[in-house]
């Protein structure tokens, strides 16, 4: 009975002081995501740019697509889709590596960067806890950067079929065949949920790894993050011409054999196979790799309180 | 309840001893000086205070432990750690923003209305800015925030002497109210005398001096001693002795006012004079033990 009495009067001191001014978690949250986004405008320019010049390039080689669209109609329909569908899976890929590339960058500076500069100090003193800023600065690469890649190419791949169109209708051709064998509507659900789940969640031990090197070195994060991995892949190789450490890391970056899967599924465009996906969450290896991510990120909220500026 | 309660605080890096046992209690509606030569602790201390930094012994500020309590603790304590830590890249939109949108206490109105007096514009970034306004700028966030604690930390470092007047007037005119309870270190002494209500000498992560300002001026003393009644002034024990032209000057500590009249023209001394005096004499005496 004591203990209780002792003990409510301090939960209900707790409770008043939340209620006179604590911010909510979802507001701090917001604004920490904003704020990266405001000084890593690379996030969104990258893809962007990449997508802007991929389409430039694409709207000359439309010329090629006006002779071929004679062939087109003797082509049995497998010949059609990869005629057709090739340069939308290939603008699919380099949007992929582009927001692959601006997360690994993003997340081994994330949280190095704002010491190397004493900044810290100045986030240290709003009331953000090590908590929300870590988990925002992850949200980056596993959620904001998937969505947004997932955006641009849908876009990019509309501004693709918008061109080709207009080209075909002004020299007189037909689109119907066009149309019918691009195949990138039905494909945006089955990329979105690649995007979420294999660069979000799949790969999140990658980025949740890098983002711990960024709060523990105190110089060149990168290297910290890659090299210490390398020698021991090499001594593996060395010692017992294994490779295990090196296919471990090359799977999580490739999306393991369930995500590779769900892609070619994808691409033969089999509907059937948009029932894939619930394997993905079967699969143990996603559940230990997200484990590991938290992990990861449970260490670098803990270090973040002890850091400052270097 | 007082705004900052530490008991024995302790830090030590690696085999230095930064914070050797500070004691130390600071009431609300108090304007505190903590001055102390280069590496006597104060940053560190301030850390602490801040929850910047673990530390062994006990401390409480506004009630809580600001080591495992530093995001609550942000909610009602501002502070200018250093000189500018502002982002660079931010734009001041951004960082009126960014303070709206996660402190629960600061009025963007206010601080939009210190920033009209200078030429800060919106749109400005950090990077561009001066030096000088980097700190108004700093200053109108942190003025705007309706905190209990400022803890300031050589705000006025590498400002010219026209910006560190203004630092302080806008401080005491704009800002300081009785609720609120203000740290501040600084090398520039002389500019916090007539601001601070109380005054900490620290040196070798240890309190030296803690007095009031009234206490300061009731037991501290500094006579321009002339020549001849230089023995009988050596005679009351002074704590330091300089000479200037046309005399000595001696300062002394809890010496009847009346009495130190009789041997020249008697003043309270200023901070810097009293903290060269004092610090000054620990380190010989620290000197004298070591031999």
């Amino acid at each position: 009975m004591s203990s209780q009495s002792n003990v409510m009067p301090e939960s209900s001191l707790r409770a008043k002081g939340i209620a006179a001014g604590a911010t909510p978690a979802a507001r701090l949250m917001y604004w920490s995501v904003r704020r990266e986004l405001w000084e890593n405008r690379t996030i969104y320019v990258a893809p962007v740019a990449i997508a802007c010049v991929f389409l430039f390039g694409f709207s000359i080689s439309i010329l090629h697509l006006l002779v071929e669209m004679h062939a087109a109609p003797w082509l049995d329909p497998m010949q059609q889709r990869e005629l057709f569908g090739q340069p939308y899976e290939f603008a699919e890929d380099l949007i992929m590596g582009t927001a692959l590339l601006v997360g690994l960058f993003y997340s081994a500076d994330a949280l190095y960067g704002e010491r190397r500069d004493r900044s810290i100090l100045f986030w240290k003193s709003a009331p953000v806890s090590d908590l929300i800023t870590v988990l925002s600065k992850a949200a980056i690469p596993m959620v904001i950067l998937p969505l947004l890649a997932f955006a641009i190419t849908v876009l990019t791949q509309w501004m693709m079929l918008m061109i080709s169109s207009a080209v075909l209708l002004g020299s007189g051709q037909n689109v119907a065949i066009l149309w019918s064998r691009v195949g990138i509507f039905h494909r945006w659900p089955m990329l979105l949920f690649h995007f979420l789940c294999i660069h979000g969640l799949w790969q999140s031990p990658i980025y949740a790894w890098l983002l711990l090197i960024s709060v523990w070195a105190r110089r060149v994060p990168i290297l910290w993050a890659t090299l210490p991995l390398l020698a021991i892949g090499i001594a593996e190789k060395v010692a017992f011409n294994t490779m295990y450490l090196g296919s471990l890391i090359g799977n999580r970056f490739t999306g393991g054999s369930e995500g590779t899967a769900i892609m070619e599924h994808g691409r033969e465009m089999d509907p059937m196979m948009l029932f894939a996906p619930f394997h993905f969450f079967l699969n143990p290896g996603l559940w230990l790799g997200l484990a590991v991510t938290a992990a990861f990120l449970t260490a670098a909220i803990r270090l973040r309180r002890y850091r400052g500026p270097i | 309840m007082a705004c900052i309660e530490a008991r024995g605080l302790r830090k030590q890096f690696g085999s230095t001893i930064a914070l050797d046992g500070i004691e130390m209690r600071v009431e609300e509606g108090r304007i505190l000086g903590l001055i102390g030569p280069n590496g006597a602790g104060k940053t560190t201390a301030l850390n602490a205070i801040l929850g910047l930094l673990p530390y062994q012994g006990e401390l409480q500020v506004l009630g809580r432990d600001p080591w495992t309590q530093r995001d609550q603790l942000m909610r009602d304590v501002s502070f200018i750690a250093d000189i500018a830590v502002l982002p660079r890249w931010i734009k001041v939109w951004q960082l009126l923003d960014y303070v709206a949108g996660v402190h629960p206490r600061f009025d963007r109105a206010k601080a939009e209305g210190f920033l009209y007096k200078t030429a800060i514009g919106p749109t400005r970034r950090v990077h561009d800015l001066s030096k000088g306004m980097v700190a108004q700028l700093h200053l109108a966030l942190v003025m705007a925030i309706d905190a209990r604690l400022l803890v300031l930390d050589e705000p006025t470092l590498g400002l010219d002497i026209l910006f560190r007047k203004q630092f302080y007037d806008s401080l005491l005119n704009d800002y300081f109210d009785r609720s609120r309870t203000i740290v501040v270190t600084t090398h520039q002494v002389e500019e916090i005398q007539h601001v601070i209500t109380d005054l900490m000498f620290i040196n070798r992560g240890r309190v030296v001096l803690s007095y009031s300002m009234e206490e300061v001026e009731s037991h501290f003393l500094e006579v321009m001693v002339h020549p001849d009644k230089l023995d009988a002034a050596r005679a009351l024990k002074p704590i330091d002795e300089r000479q200037v032209i046309g005399g000595s000057i001696l300062m002394f500590n809890g010496v009847d006012r009346r009495q130190a009249a009789t041997l020249g023209d008697a003043r309270t001394p200023g901070i810097a004079d009293l903290f060269v005096a004092v610090i000054a004499n620990q380190d010989k005496q620290a000197q004298g033990a070591a031999r």
